[in-house]
């Protein structure tokens, strides 16, 4: 036998921390039981997840793999693991106070952000179907809890398990698309299936419906969304400003990963379904989210209608779509934390209040609060010079090279069409009567707002830092 | 010729009780059933040369699964009567979804073609039957090959726990709760009070 190397272990080092580093929070938690246990835990947490950053930051350029192939580590990876760990970073911001005014502060709650995050880098970096779906899972368990987290507001249990019955429904058919494609290539490493399935077949397309069907429902594509509102809605705000952020960028990976590494000479096949599903997101985030009131319902459909954006950008099947999906999701989380940063200042009292209406006279009341929520829902609605635009811009951008000059035009029109209800927001911020204004914005809240609301502004002045990294990432794939 | 025999048995009993698990009024009897369907089953898979997946039927499937589900149904007061009730009315609805499936997985089935590049892409060829039992080959490969599988399947189950007790444990105040080092660190002087008792007077307190 063989002494371990240990360094074969290097390229899941950022797992090995967080996963480690979860159970060690969660015996800390367990065994010390005194008043400020949850806040230490909570930044204990966000020091672990900057750490795995910083190791993701040190590791040497190319391509790494271990565990026999089941695990790749390339700039795709790279790009996408940073991305997630800043979004639960800031998720777990974000929670601090709410939890605190709440009285619901407890440590696992950080202990199962942590791990959810350890499945994003899992399934960021999987390059098989197995390492895939227990990547998927490790996140969605975590999740289906987080949703539930306050366990004696009906609501939120009701969030929970619909969330948890929907999502094992699509485990289950993911699994099933899964088993069809091992069955038909034999393989179930990536790199394997593209090299066996190079002419359709009957099975095989079955098999990526199925696939794709799993995928549809972690990223909340229509025909896939139908929780999406209700979980969000229903769930623990800062759990829902976490929903919207890290997992959908892995989830988003994901696709891109499993999709444009194992199928890439049935590309036609694919194109199909992921142009419809991007169509119909595009459409339904943007016309179903004009009737609503209530503000985690109305992002709800902003982000499904996003994921339709983006997926325009996989539909292409190019190097430059992979580029224009790795941007996408990256300005996405950008705007939709610090909207939600916005959503969790909505504080009257002891009581948050999430309804549109409570918004009116924002900008008498609370002229920078508002000013910033502006700036972010004009660029969640694309308007130039705003980082939304840009976005926006290079997902149609590879769409037109492809050739889906249809794609680009709907896309174009939903986004118009989406841009109403974004602005009808600020309308009500700034041309209806105040109503009874909230309770002072915490530093944190603050801080996220602030850097998410110049992101966004100052993008235009200095793009390239992201443009660039999305562009090797992307090329790492081909 | 015997193998063929305990075939039959083990076959026509599995059905007959897959059958009894539906057809019975009463719930725990319908689990009843369930296990014996389970232990037949698993009779089946050791006449097939698949002892592993015979030991884990047994152990998961008869051991925990069907178990808890005795435990549930004698727990609860479920009424399987009255949930039976709208079982005709969505029969017909039911039964098309059925059969529309049940085509297409034969739609599937019937397009089946063996890939012809199939035997490149398998990783490692698989051997006979009797030079290695399926235990020990998925022994040889479950905590090496496979390791990093196995303690991500640890960790979701990790998950679940931490979700299981984060979702319903509850701190009561009233209950009481054994304290092994308070039990342990009891001493003669801090458990036993003497006290003179005057003739006729009783205890106070």
């Amino acid at each position: 036998m063989d002494v371990v190397d240990f360094n074969t272990l290097r390229p899941a080092l950022p797992e090995l921390l967080l996963a480690g580093g979860a159970m060690a929070l969660l015996m800390l938690g367990a065994f010390r039981s005194s008043e400020g246990t949850a806040t230490l835990v909570n930044w204990l947490a966000i020091a672990l997840l900057l750490i795995a950053g910083a190791v993701i930051l040190a590791m040497p350029p190319g391509t790494q793999t271990t565990f026999g192939g089941s695990f790749v580590v390339d700039g795709f990876a790279r790009f996408l693991k940073l991305l997630a760990l800043t979004g639960s970073a800031t998720a777990i911001i974000l929670s601090l106070d709410y939890n605190k005014v709440r009285k619901r502060q407890k440590f696992e709650y950080a202990v199962l952000i942590l791990l959810s995050t350890t499945g994003m880098l899992m399934l960021i970096s999987a390059a098989d179907l197995i390492a895939l779906y227990l990547g998927l899972e490790l996140m969605s368990l975590s999740l289906y809890v987080l949703a539930a987290f306050d366990r004696d507001n009906a609501r939120a249990t009701e969030a929970g398990l619909k969330y948890f019955v929907l999502g094992a429904l699509s485990s289950g058919m993911l699994l099933y698309g899964a088993s069809l494609i091992y069955g038909f290539t034999g393989t179930v490493s990536f790199v394997g299936i593209a090299k066996a399935a190079t002419a359709p077949s009957l099975g095989l397309i079955f098999g990526i419906v199925f696939l794709f069907a799993g995928f549809c429902f972690k990223i909340s594509a229509v025909p896939f969304h139908m929780w999406t509102p209700d979980v969000y809605e229903g769930a623990p705000t800062p759990v829902t400003a976490f929903f919207a952020s890290a997992p959908k960028v892995a989830a988003a990976a994901m696709f891109v990963r499993a999709t444009m590494v194992s199928f890439p000479a049935i590309t036609a096949q694919w194109q199909q379904i992921v142009v419809f599903v991007a169509i119909a997101s595009m459409a339904l985030g943007s016309f179903a989210a004009i009737g609503q009131t209530n503000i985690k319902r109305l992002m709800a459909y902003s982000s499904i209608g996003h994921m339709g954006f983006a997926l325009v950008g996989l539909a292409a099947g190019s190097a430059e779509g992979v580029q224009g999906v790795l941007i996408y999701m990256a300005i996405y989380m950008s705007m939709t934390l610090g909207a939600f940063a916005c959503i969790l200042a909505m504080r009257q009292g002891d009581t948050f209040v999430e309804n549109i209406s409570d918004l009116s006279g924002l900008a008498r009341t609370k002229p920078g609060m508002a000013f910033f929520l502006a700036l972010l829902l004009f660029s969640l609605a694309g308007i130039p010079p705003l980082a939304g635009f840009f976005a926006k811009f290079y997902v149609f951008l590879a769409a037109i090279q492809s050739g889906l000059y249809a794609l680009a035009v709907i896309g174009v029109l939903t986004s118009v069409v989406g841009a109403y209800y974004y602005l009808l927001i600020v309308k009500v911020m700034y041309f209806d009567e105040p109503s009874p204004g909230f309770e002072r914005m915490p530093f944190a809240l603050k801080a996220v707002l602030g850097v998410s609301g110049l992101f966004n502004l100052l993008f235009i002045v200095w793009p390239a830092p992201l443009i660039n990294a999305a562009s090797a990432a992307a090329k790492s794939l081909f | 010729m015997i193998s063929a025999l305990f075939f039959y048995l083990f076959a026509s009993l599995c059905v007959a009780s897959a059958f009894m698990v539906i057809a019975s009024k009463n719930p725990v009897h319908a689990v009843l059933f369930l296990i014996l369907a389970f232990v037949n089953a698993s009779g089946l898979f050791i006449l097939l040369g698949a002892e592993f997946l015979a030991m884990i039927l047994v152990v998961v499937y008869v051991g925990a699964v069907a178990v808890l589900f005795l435990f549930v149904v004698m727990m609860l007061d479920v009424d399987f009567v009255e949930l039976r009730e709208g079982f005709l009315q969505y029969l017909p609805v039911g039964g098309l979804v059925g059969v529309i499936f049940l085509a297409e997985l034969l739609l599937v089935l019937g397009a089946w073609v063996i890939n012809p590049s199939m035997p490149q892409t398998i990783t490692a060829p698989i051997p006979a039957a009797d030079a290695i039992s399926n235990t020990e080959a998925l022994g040889l490969v479950l905590y090496t090959r496979y390791v990093y599988y196995f303690q991500a399947a640890g960790l979701v189950l990790l998950v679940a726990m931490i979700g299981a007790i984060v979702l319903t444990l509850r701190h009561k105040p009233q209950v009481k709760r054994q304290n092994i080092s308070d039990q342990v660190a009891r001493t003669k002087e801090t458990a036993m009070e003497v006290v003179k008792v005057q003739p006729g007077q009783g205890l106070s307190q």
